[in-house]
């Protein structure tokens, strides 16, 4: 079986983000593989371990992102693509969900696993995209993935609960957090991560439909607080209720 | 220009954010047709209620991805749709990606604001956790998911036609099955017009009821932070955050929740915040409207009582 985990490098959530022009300013900038794309790398590696196979990560975007490979390296990926793009937007979901799929048809992927949600475009729509390109299903939010030769079994998230999904490879599965604990890489790995290949391609321009961004600015200021006063929790609260219902109207 | 809005029900009522949906169709002028699945004639008033011109009833039986992206794409083909919206919820960010795909439109996900007309649109959307806000222009065809509680309900009467629509699911090769919603009678959280958020501070999952008693009163939903779900006090599926879920309620109550970064991240968008925790210093009141300074145990039974009173 051949694995293919797509890994997005996003800012770290704890970076303090400068915006300059209708893009990021990335002097500064801390990266991290998307947390959810480490719960999809985990749950390549323990297939893998299962019922063999070869596992790869694929990531799109401009140099950087090599580095977001080396982590995948570091836990345990057999291999490591680089599709080369400096000038890739990260909301142009058309874009990446079209390169994507040309590389994952040519290599013939039979399973596809990335995370439910990509922290930096916050979209969750390139996923079920590649899996329409591919015409193949898409199983989004997995929380237990049970692979039997060609046979896929899962159990996903859904509103107010679970349900689940049955389909043949190749399919796109997207991992939410409760689908497995992702490993910490060990020494081992990391040193051996150094000396890896990462394969750059060239990202394959496609034609596809644009969207520009035009502006890109922080969240409008929240409004300046108020602390509640008064002498027992009584009156504060209260008093919460006062402002809640008749300043606020919300309640 | 026309725009097609895809509804959703849960159990037997639309979810607000349909009618959103139809209103936000509506600021885009021309007609607003509503698609719905498995709608009752009830379910397509509201939507013509509130901006649509006519609710196209679909069949679908079995719901999967694949099914409902075919009839959506057929149906907007039909009726020359250049601006499809969809919810952005789990339903939506099943098919909606498929939905652009068939249709060779641009897509942008998780709209807290669709400006313009169909066809030449300006959409509004939180990026990097909502540590900032991206305006994206979109000409030609294309499909916006938006969060719910982003759009105000407007009311409109207009042409209010209703018909069936016999748009087949096409090729199908995953459907769900063996559906357990045990937890679909709550209010979730995403849709939630009021949140009450229980963190370390509640102290163990023996305390919950706490919380729980103040959202029966207010008709809010249950949150939690991650403090709290790590701790296994109470299931993923409450939690509120970068790794939970992302919220923006009308009012956002947080229980003895410090507020960490990726807490923030999750409820940031939130109109009212209402911060409640013994710790002066913590990071929550820095973007709280209300801040209680105060015990938890005593200010949340006390806030109980006085909304029962004040509300009958």
């Amino acid at each position: 079986m051949k694995i293919y985990v797509l890994v997005k490098q996003v800012p770290d959530t704890e970076t303090n983000l400068k915006i300059s022009g209708a893009a990021i300013n990335e002097a500064g900038v801390k990266w991290i593989v998307s947390p959810f794309d480490e719960h999809a790398l985990e749950a390549a590696l323990r297939l893998k371990e299962k019922t063999g196979g070869t596992v790869t990560a694929v990531s799109l975007g401009p140099d950087r992102v090599v580095e977001a490979l080396r982590t995948a390296y570091a836990l345990g990926v057999d291999q490591a693509v680089h599709l080369k793009d400096d000038s890739y937007n990260v909301l142009d979901v058309s874009y990446a969900a079209a390169v994507l799929a040309d590389f994952l048809k040519a290599e013939g992927a039979d399973l596809i696993l990335t995370g439910h949600i990509a922290i930096d475009s916050q979209s969750s729509m390139v996923p079920a995209m590649i899996a329409e390109h591919l015409g193949c299903a898409n199983i989004n939010s997995c929380v237990e993935l049970n692979v039997e030769g060609t046979n896929v079994e899962a159990k996903r998230e859904i509103e107010g609960g679970t349900a689940r999904m049955k389909t043949t490879l190749p399919v796109v599965v997207t991992a939410a957090k409760n689908l497995n604990d992702p490993r910490y890489p060990s020494l081992k790995g990391l040193m051996a991560a150094k000396k890896k290949q990462v394969e750059t391609r060239p990202a394959v321009s496609v034609s596809v439909a644009k969207i520009e961004v035009v502006a890109l600015e922080l969240p409008p200021a929240r409004p300046a607080g108020r602390v509640i006063d008064g002498d027992s929790p009584e009156t504060k609260a209260a008093q919460l209720v006062q402002a809640l219902r008749n300043e606020a109207k919300v309640i | 220009m026309s725009t097609l809005v895809v509804a959703e029900i849960k159990g037997d009522a639309l979810k607000k954010v349909s009618k959103e949906l139809a209103s936000a169709g509506r600021a885009l002028g021309g007609s607003v047709a509503a698609l719905i699945f498995n709608g009752t004639d009830d379910q397509c008033k509201e939507l013509l209620a509130s901006g649509a011109d006519i609710v196209l009833k679909a069949s679908l039986s079995d719901y999967s991805p694949q099914g409902a992206a075919n009839i959506a794409a057929a149906v907007a083909k039909a009726r020359g749709a250049q601006a499809v919206l969809l919810p952005h919820s789990i339903q939506g960010k099943d098919f909606a990606g498929r939905l652009a795909v068939k249709l060779g439109a641009s897509l942008v996900a998780d709209a807290v604001g669709v400006k313009g007309a169909a066809g030449d649109l300006e959409v509004r959307k939180p990026v990097y956790s909502g540590k900032a806000y991206a305006t994206v222009k979109v000409k030609g065809p294309a499909v916006v998911t938006v969060r719910p509680n982003a759009i105000e309900v407007t009311s409109y009467s207009g042409e209010s036609k209703i018909e069936a629509v016999s748009e087949g699911e096409g090729t199908v090769s995953a459907r769900l099955s063996d559906i357990d919603a045990s937890g679909g009678s709550r209010i979730q959280l995403q849709d939630a017009s009021i949140i009450v958020s229980g963190g370390r501070g509640i102290k163990g999952p023996e305390n919950w009821p706490l919380l729980q008693e103040l959202c029966d009163v207010l008709g809010a939903a249950l949150g939690a932070s991650r403090a709290a779900v790590d701790a296994g006090w109470i299931p993923h599926s409450h939690q509120v955050g970068q790794t939970g879920k992302t919220v923006s309620p009308n009012c956002y109550v947080a229980c003895g929740i410090s507020g960490a970064i990726q807490h923030m991240a999750g409820m940031g968008s939130s109109k009212y915040i209402v911060a409640i925790n013994k710790d002066a210093d913590a990071p929550i009141f820095k973007v709280a409207t209300y801040g209680v300074v105060d015990d938890l145990f005593k200010v949340v039974p006390a806030l109980t009582a006085e909304f029962k009173k004040v509300l009958g």
